[in-house]
């Protein structure tokens, strides 16, 4: 910073910079080059992991047809022939995904009613620490809850259409919702939270109940918030991959029914990764494939939720 | 009423004797605790039937054998030391590089400039990336590829240090922006270069946040399993890492993935030990986020 000094005519002059000021200036542009080199770290990621994904799904589809990838429905990389018709693992995804969102999202947001609009304070500042650690259950506990705990003793009990093996998607995708719940309602209640409460001060003296207030003001106003969480709920849960290896299970099967045991495409890239397959083959190739099918399901889910987020935080600010 | 569809502002109301309106009420009270029950219930469910399946097996044992494919000599010795040391070397590569991002863009960078919104936006779409793809990344670059690290501890720190880099990055910068503007103002008015008021000024006050959100980044970190499923640390390994930077070149496990090598036996005995496992790792976990809340709710200042 230089020093300014008002001259006879009135106009501002900049004195010379001392020695000392001048290694001040130097430490400050050093110090703001550094940090910005930092910052760069995480661009740095993207495009890595951008390149990385390239490079061997650009020769994977040199050795397999586009059309047999998005063409077929037989995902059997390890088979003489090797099919790799990738809709049965993406179906696996859609089906566990699907049953966690619907999970999720209705439980998520009931709790986030309740600790917005109905809790006393003194329930909330119990219950938010609570949320926070279901938040931070590893998902591989996650993953053998439901296995040894959800699977055989829940859904085998109760499932009403056949029998059901020990890995289900719909084990899978309850308990995979448990675990964005909190997200959800995290998201969610800040949403609501940014509802200006003479919105509701209005609803209610004009009669209405805290219900009406709920499902008429806070609801509608916090709209655009709770779909923004949904869509982060929606790529969190093609994204998780413990869960599904664990206990969805490892046959990849094109089928919507959610009794039946099914490969997610995390689940696939998490078990093909786990043998030492040799580099080159179509089947290695193959992981990076579905990577990056993952990463470009994932990424335009995320797009979406943070635009979402953007133009909510316009109206209210 | 068909509430859901109501815009803000014009809804209508039913008459107060309109037959089932305070029922309606109740019902939906009733299904906002069943939302929280959900959850409450799972998670009293999980830490039960952990305990259940694990509590036989929880003594020192654990601690004193390695991992091995016998269940006489099972245990997660390495796995635990194993985990602290990721844990560590995580730390020491995502924290100066998280709080430095976040200090740049909360103090620094202008929002005018492209380049600034775009790393924003990357960190964003960065911390919604699976984990799994991390793991891929990983693979291609650190265990392999230029770096070649192979499938060493020194690789499964790195790449968690990416992935919990933009939890880091987003628990600082909102512990950077708590910390008013007249506090760096009244040290700019004194003649304070910007950095001088960041250091002097700004990073004390938010250390308390900052902190916070280091310790939550890096529990996630302590649980994180996925990536590493990629990067090795499935072998039986039968020996602790090197204590000091040796540990980087050593073959490793973790508790999480020691409790899915476990988990997925054939054998119910090791579902026993998994279970015992997982209540060691949730202890470590819960005694760092008790850890975070206690330093939240201590020094955590109001401005």
């Amino acid at each position: 910073m230089t020093t300014l000094q008002p001259s006879a005519n009135g106009t501002v002059r900049t004195l010379r910079p001392t020695g000392a000021l001048r290694r001040r200036q130097r430490i400050e542009r050093v110090v703001r080059a550094g940090l910005f080199l930092t910052s760069l770290i995480s661009v740095l990621t993207t495009t890595l992991i951008i390149l990385s994904l390239l490079g061997p799904t650009r020769e994977f589809f040199a050795d397999v047809p586009i059309t047999e990838f998005f063409g077929t429905t037989q995902w059997f990389p390890n088979f003489e022939p090797p099919q790799f018709g990738v809709w049965s693992i993406v179906t696996g995804t859609l089906v566990v995904t699907s049953i966690a969102v619907l999970v999720a999202v209705p439980a998520g947001l009931g709790a986030a009613f309740y600790l917005s609009e109905y809790a006393h304070p003194r329930v909330r500042r119990i219950l938010k620490p609570i949320l926070e650690i279901l938040a931070g259950i590893p998902t591989v506990v996650f993953g053998f809850f439901a296995l040894y705990f959800v699977n055989p003793k829940l859904v085998k009990a109760i499932w009403p259409f056949g029998d059901v093996s020990t890995y289900t998607a719909i084990g899978a995708g309850i308990v995979m919702g448990i675990m964005i719940l909190p997200i959800v309602t995290s998201l969610a209640e800040d949403a609501m939270a940014a509802v200006p409460q003479s919105l509701r001060n209005g609803a209610l003296a004009l009669g209405a109940t805290k219900r009406e207030v709920c499902t008429s003001v806070v609801f509608p106003a916090a709209l655009s918030g709770i779909v923004a969480a949904t869509v982060l709920a929606i790529s969190r849960a093609i994204g998780e991959t413990m869960i599904a290896l664990l206990a969805a299970g490892s046959v990849p099967r094109f089928t919507l029914d959610p009794g039946k045991d099914m490969m997610t495409m995390t689940a696939f890239i998490g078990s093909n990764g786990l043998g030492d397959i040799a580099t080159g083959t179509p089947q290695y190739k193959a992981i990076f494939a579905v990577g990056a099918l993952l990463f470009a399901m994932t990424f335009v889910l995320n797009m979406i939720s943070i635009r979402i987020v953007r133009r909510f935080r316009e109206v209210y600010e | 009423m068909t509430a859901s569809s109501a815009p803000a502002g014009e809804f209508s109301l039913e008459s107060t004797t309109a037959p089932g309106r305070a029922a309606r009420d109740i019902v939906f009270k009733v299904l906002l605790y069943a939302s929280i029950g959900l959850a409450l219930g799972t998670l009293a469910a999980l830490l039960f039937d952990t305990y259940q399946q694990g509590a036989g097996r929880l003594d020192w044992s654990l601690y004193e054998k390695y991992p091995s494919e016998r269940i006489s000599r099972a245990g997660i010795r390495s796995a635990i030391f194993g985990s602290l040391w990721v844990v560590t070397f995580t730390a020491a590569l995502a924290l100066p590089l998280g709080v430095g991002t976040a200090i740049y863009l909360e103090e620094f960078a202008s929002r005018d400039r492209w380049y600034n919104r775009l790393i924003e936006l990357n960190i964003q779409n960065l911390a919604a990336v699976p984990s799994i793809v991390y793991g891929i990344l990983g693979l291609a670059y650190i265990a392999r590829g230029p770096l070649g690290w192979g499938r060493t501890l020194g690789t499964a720190s790195m790449t968690l240090a990416l992935v919990v880099l933009p939890t880091v990055i987003i628990a600082s910068r909102e512990a950077i922006r708590a910390v008013p503007p007249s506090i760096r103002q009244g040290a700019l008015a004194l003649g304070a270069t910007q950095w001088q008021s960041v250091w002097r000024n700004v990073l004390p006050g938010a250390v308390p946040g900052i902190a916070t959100g280091s310790i939550l980044a890096m529990s996630r970190a302590l649980g994180e399993s996925a990536p590493l499923i990629l990067l090795g640390g499935l072998a039986f390994v039968s020996f602790n890492p090197d204590p000091g930077f040796g540990a980087l070149d050593d073959q490793y496990t973790v508790l999480p993935i020691q409790i899915f090598q476990y988990a997925v036996n054939a054998k119910t005995e090791f579902h026993e030990l998994a279970a015992a496992s997982i209540m060691v790792l949730l202890a470590l976990l819960l005694t760092m986020n008790g850890a975070a809340i206690l330093i939240r709710n201590k020094f955590q200042r109001k401005w």
